[in-house]
């Protein structure tokens, strides 16, 4: 089945430069693999097409139950040279929150979503 | 040895609660309070008001703050570190020691300052010298920015405040510092850390890390369980309080506002992360990936188990440049079909500056209540939207071309789509854009120098 991440995670994200960070972190610890398993730099990088110029790199926090996405080139040059509404990022954790990910029917059963 | 230091952050950025220090201070025990002032371009704004003012150039909101608590950080040997000092760290110490005097404190207080950091005067020298101080983040020379150059500092890290501290500085002002710095510097002074225990650096580092954005660590802009973190009108600021072994337990004054939990803690771990395995400092490299969090009662929690590597042989340059212009224009448009109105307000306005012949590095055109935050992933707006903001930037080199861009947003009212309104901001400012430019320098080209002043 589907799960919208937002019911297997939180996240804060802001920027650096023209880069934007999300850190994705889970609800449970339970949560943590299937966040490792279904939210690939990849598919982060799909899902935040036409926001998203430039690469997206994924870094692991098992200790934190977290990974932590940068998405570089996302935030219309960055700093004061952007003219967007959201320059430092802030809102991209929650933009990445509403991507749909897959869960088995045995997983969805064990951890009590059905 | 103190087996237990309790640091209070007390200013997430320049322009955060005016109260904060001051509840930090009054709330409860604390060691030290440390405040963060300085964002990546609050140089340029300091060094353009000490060029009108030699006087000026700090932050000025620091010293009517130590008028209101230096009484009582005298009287309970509290110890401040603060980046106030921007590019004018001694008058910024001045005017904090004629505050002291009016407090009836002289011969009471010393205060240390950190200077060093400003390299502007430097530039052609390191140039000259093969020193690129390229870009960071795109690899271009400096060159090609040398004649807009407004600011010029490095990030100095823990070491020189710890010295000022141990030569018995009670409140420590420097100029552009680390934020992790103002927490690290007062754990590796009470704790007597050498400079090559790696883990101790990296602990002291993560401890600031997270206090350094003030409420983000105890409930301010926290999406865990949100609805339920109680009394924010009365948020407590994070302390940290340090232990010998690098261990630290991130708490708040009791009887305050917000929560502190693993959760929020979490939250401000990742925010502004990049690499986990390697956070760079002047003092050391951390590795977020070894930090180990335990819940440790209410509004208690225990980190440990951190890891560091040594430093490396660079320190962060924060240059500042003058990058052209900008303006950002706004109406409302309403119920019905909002966003179709304001999508055909944006055509008739570009149509226009097209037919001016005005000519802009980027035009951006958002719909507030549509894509400003999320973009395409938010989908199609409902036709019954009860309104949609319309939001057009333009940023270019040429001042006039801008300064004519914005006598085209109002106009807009008599002469487009109809159901419009929130015009009464007048027309948009101009605003010169000052652009950051990171780069890195050899550490032995920088030497700090710390002074301690009587009151």
């Amino acid at each position: 089945m589907k799960v919208q991440l937002r019911k297997l995670a939180h996240a804060r994200s802001g920027d650096k430069g023209d880069t934007a960070n999300v850190g994705l972190i889970a609800l449970r610890e339970e949560f943590y693999p299937i966040l490792v398993r279904e939210v690939t730099g990849d598919r982060v990088k799909d899902h935040f097409k036409g926001i998203c110029q430039g690469d997206v790199e994924r870094f692991e926090l098992p200790n934190l139950g977290a990974l932590n996405f940068l998405l570089h080139e996302s935030l219309g040059g960055g700093g004061t040279l952007s003219l967007m509404t959201d320059a430092q990022g802030k809102t991209f954790s929650t933009a990445l929150l509403r991507m749909m990910v897959e869960i088995s029917d045995d997983e969805a059963q064990e951890l009590g979503f059905g | 040895m103190k087996q237990v230091i309790r640091i209070a952050a007390g200013q997430g950025f320049w322009g955060d609660l005016p109260d904060a220090p001051v509840r930090q201070v009054e709330g409860g025990p604390i060691d030290y309070l440390m405040l963060d002032y300085l964002a990546e371009v609050t140089m340029s704004i300091m060094q353009k008001q000490k060029a009108r003012d030699p006087n000026a150039g700090y932050a000025k909101d620091f010293v009517p703050l130590m008028k209101r608590i230096l009484p009582a950080c005298v009287d309970r040997n509290i110890r401040v570190t603060a980046n106030a000092g921007g590019v004018n760290v001694k008058g910024c110490a001045e005017a904090v020691i004629a505050v002291a005097r009016e407090l009836g404190l002289a011969g009471k207080l010393r205060i240390g300052i950190v200077t060093g950091d400003d390299i502007m005067g430097r530039l052609d020298e390191f140039l000259e010298n093969g020193i690129a101080l390229r870009n960071m983040d795109t690899g271009e020379g400096l060159a090609t920015i040398r004649d807009r150059i407004q600011s010029a500092n490095v990030y100095l890290g823990a070491w020189p405040m710890v010295e000022a501290l141990n030569k018995g500085a009670q409140i420590v002002i420097t100029g552009r510092a680390t934020d992790t710095g103002l927490t690290l510097a007062p754990l590796i002074h009470e704790f007597g850390w050498a400079a090559d225990n790696w883990d101790m650096m990296a602990a002291g580092t993560i401890a600031g890390h997270i206090i350094e954005c003030g409420a983000q660590a105890s409930g301010g802009n926290c999406q865990f369980d949100w609805q339920n973190i109680p009394d924010m009108a009365d948020v407590g600021f994070p302390i940290a309080e340090g232990s010998p072994d690098g261990s630290f337990v991130i708490t708040k004054h009791e009887g305050t506002g917000g929560c502190v939990s693993v959760p929020s803690v979490k939250e401000q771990l990742v925010y502004e992360m990049g690499d986990p395995h390697e956070y760079i400092t002047p003092d050391c490299v951390a590795d977020f990936t070894t930090i180990r969090l335990e819940d440790d009662g209410k509004d208690r929690v225990r980190v440990n188990g951190i890891k560091g590597k040594p430093a490396t042989e660079f320190l962060k340059v924060s240059i500042s440049y003058s990058a052209g212009y900008k303006a950002v224009g706004t109406l409302v448009y309403s119920w019905p079909d909002a966003y179709e109105k304001a999508k055909a307000a944006d055509k008739i306005l570009r149509a226009r500056l097209e037919k001016l012949g005005l000519r802009f590095d980027q035009v951006l055109t958002e719909f507030v209540g549509v894509n400003a935050t999320h973009g395409p992933l938010a989908g199609l707006p409902s036709t019954e939207a009860a309104e949609v903001q319309l939001r057009v930037g333009v940023r270019g080199s040429d001042r006039t071309a801008v300064e004519r861009f914005t006598k085209e947003i109002a106009p807009l009212i008599l002469t487009g789509p109809p159901g419009v309104t929130g015009f009464a901001g007048g027309r948009p400012k101009v605003e010169e854009i000052v652009a950051y430019w990171p780069a890195l320098i050899p550490k032995e080209l920088v030497t700090p120098k710390v002074e301690v002043l009587e009151a």
